[in-house]
């Protein structure tokens, strides 16, 4: 599904070039569930950035079924995620003044669903994500666990193929990270979804199905897991 | 839809930096619409006037009279229609605050040539009739409670003493733009006055002669023949239209109206500063979700109208709610002010003005910001949390 190959990437720090990725391959199966873990600027989190298409390589390849999407102009790397990736972010990137219905809603409004369409689905993931009784809450009628929750109904909405999660249960307390991380479980076992997740917490790592190290830009261990159901 | 009401919404997130934006847009498009008022207001005379009166005047300078016999040669001049004759009085009506302009006129001819002056037959007939009798404008009479029957007292600041009149009738506008703050009276009664009290002013004499012209075309051709007529005479006479007369009146004036104009142009630059600094706040702090929803696939476009449509949803609120109060406040600046102005109305060029004034305060503080938030890379924007 995804192959990536000889993929740089480096940042101007004043006059000098600091690589952070340094000629990676990686290639990701379609309904992998991968957790992506290192130090701090192994560059983890810019390698989930790259291959979500919200940062662009300084050189290599990045293909998704296909598509190169380095060689995509902004407007199609936009409507690229749009259609292909669904967001988890750390602190959940809600919009505050909408209700977690309103929140979910957001991306379909990019799509030419009509608005019974769009209830229908918002109803269906809100609901798949045990929040049918809270869809007229905004965020901070929320619960942390419940917002990182809306968020993936709001990854899901469009139905994509591949899954991206930063931190997902990093601002979360130890129960309600293993809510979200038994969710992330489902949808990659139920319904297929490719799952890429940066964490720094080995617990959150062991959901995954393979744990890939990173160290100084390069790949490191790749560590196949037997996955065990996490109890929701 | 979502969108809207997201636009919406996004505009009481901080509700009191919101509140105070705009009622700062209020204020300033109120005290722009009411200093253009002004300005507009200062100029009313000289655009109510008309193009088909002359004014005679003496050529040295308003003040000197001029004989009353230059009248009949005055309208002895080809193209001349009709002539009549004012004299400025100068009175106080109980206080020296009271001032309201006064002048000697010759009934008939004058009315027949201000045909903008309404006054019902019967009020004519009584003014007609009645030498020591004076009408006054509706506006005045509204002011100072005027009725007709009334017997009011001037006391005279050019011409001493306590000069009494019955109030014959009261004269409406035929717009909104004539003048009905002055009071009339009989040039006869004032000319008798004169030499019946021994006055140190000169009788048989006028302010201005007025001639009504064959039409507006051959305005300056009988001005220059009626100048001709006095030319190195005693008097000699300055003749001009009605509207030039008006406007020397109001280029006397004319650093004023040129500051109070820059003033109303100031007001709205430094509104556009604050909402500019407004909405770079807004945008700077909402990084992250603008961030957000071009990672969900919001083109920059977007979130460039998204800000765009905030700041002039802003501005238009304040602005509207500044325009709706600018007609009540200039109702009660213009009843404050008394007969100061001789007409002040909110036109509907104001409003446009005003409109234009806030569409442009939203254009130029929402464009940068709009600008800005739309270039932001997304993996930056999400680091701002």
């Amino acid at each position: 599904m995804i192959r990536i190959e000889n993929l740089r990437k480096s940042y101007r720090r004043g006059d000098q070039d600091v690589p952070v990725l340094d000629g990676l391959n990686l290639r990701v199966a379609r309904g992998d569930f991968l957790a992506l873990m290192g130090p701090s600027g192994s560059g983890k989190s810019t390698l989930l950035n790259l291959i979500a298409g919200i940062d662009r390589p300084t050189a290599g390849l990045i293909e998704m079924d296909g598509v190169d999407i380095g060689k995509l102009s902004d407007s199609e790397l936009a409507q690229w995620r749009a259609q292909h990736v669904g967001f988890i972010f750390q602190f959940y990137n809600l919009i505050p003044v909408l209700t977690a219905f309103e929140n979910v809603e957001l991306p379909l409004q990019l799509t030419s669903l009509d608005r019974a369409e769009r209830k229908e689905r918002v109803v269906k993931a809100l609901t798949a994500v045990g929040l049918a009784d809270r869809m007229s809450h905004t965020p901070n009628e929320l619960s942390g666990g419940q917002q990182q929750r809306v968020a993936i109904a709001r990854a899901l909405i469009t139905d994509p193929s591949l899954i991206v999660a930063d931190e997902p249960t990093g601002d979360l307390d130890r129960q309600s990270a293993e809510d979200i991380l038994a969710m992330l479980q489902r949808l990659n076992r139920e319904m297929g979804k490719t799952i890429i997740m940066v964490t720094h917490d080995p617990k959150a790592a062991d959901a995954a199905r393979a744990v890939i190290h990173l160290e100084k830009g390069q790949l490191g261990r790749i560590v196949e897991q037997a996955v065990g159901d996490i109890p929701c | 839809m979502l969108i809207a009401k997201l636009l919406f919404l996004n505009i009481w997130r901080n509700r009191t930096r919101s509140l105070l934006t705009l009622v700062g847009l209020v204020v300033s498009v109120l005290a722009f619409g009411l200093l253009s008022t002004v300005v507009k207001a200062w100029y009313a005379g000289a655009e109510a006037a008309s193009q088909a009166r002359l004014i005679t005047r003496s050529s040295v300078s308003l003040i000197f009279p001029l004989p009353l016999s230059y009248g009949e040669r005055i309208r002895g001049v080809d193209g001349v229609r009709a002539m009549t004759i004012s004299r400025w009085f100068g009175g106080v009506y109980k206080d020296t605050r009271n001032f309201f302009p006064q002048f000697a006129v010759d009934p008939p001819s004058y009315f027949a040539i201000y045909p903008e002056y309404l006054l019902a037959q019967a009020d004519r007939d009584r003014f007609y009739r009645d030498r020591r009798s004076a009408v006054v404008g509706r506006r005045l009479a509204d002011q100072y409670g005027f009725r007709v029957g009334d017997m009011m007292t001037l006391k005279g600041q050019i011409f001493p003493g306590q000069w009494e009149f019955l109030i014959a009738g009261i004269y409406e506008g035929k717009d909104e733009k004539t003048d009905t703050g002055k009071m009339y009276f009989h040039w006869a009664y004032l000319n008798e006055e004169v030499k019946r009290r021994n006055l140190s002013r000169e009788a048989e004499s006028v302010g201005v002669f007025i001639t009504l012209v064959d039409s507006p075309e051959r305005a300056a051709d009988v001005s220059l023949s009626i100048d001709g007529l006095f030319a190195n005479s005693a008097k000699e006479t300055l003749t001009e239209t009605e509207q030039a007369f008006q406007l020397g009146f109001v280029a006397m004036t004319e650093a004023i109206v040129l500051a109070i104009r820059a003033v109303s142009f100031v007001v709205i630059l430094i509104i556009m500063a604050v909402m500019a600094n407004t909405m770079s706040m807004t945008a700077r702090e909402r990084t992250c979700e603008y961030a957000t929803l071009k990672a969900l696939g919001f083109s920059p476009g977007f979130v460039g109208r998204l800000i765009m449509g905030e700041a002039l949803l802003v501005a238009l609120v304040g602005g509207i709610v500044g325009i709706a109060i600018t007609f009540p406040v200039a109702s009660a600046f213009h009843a404050a002010t008394g007969t100061l102005f001789k007409s002040f109305v909110v036109s509907p060029s104001i409003t446009l003005m005003q409109l234009s004034a806030v569409l442009i305060t939203g254009v130029v503080a929402g464009l940068w910001p709009a600008i800005k938030s739309s270039r932001i890379r997304i993996v930056e924007g999400l680091r701002a949390l």
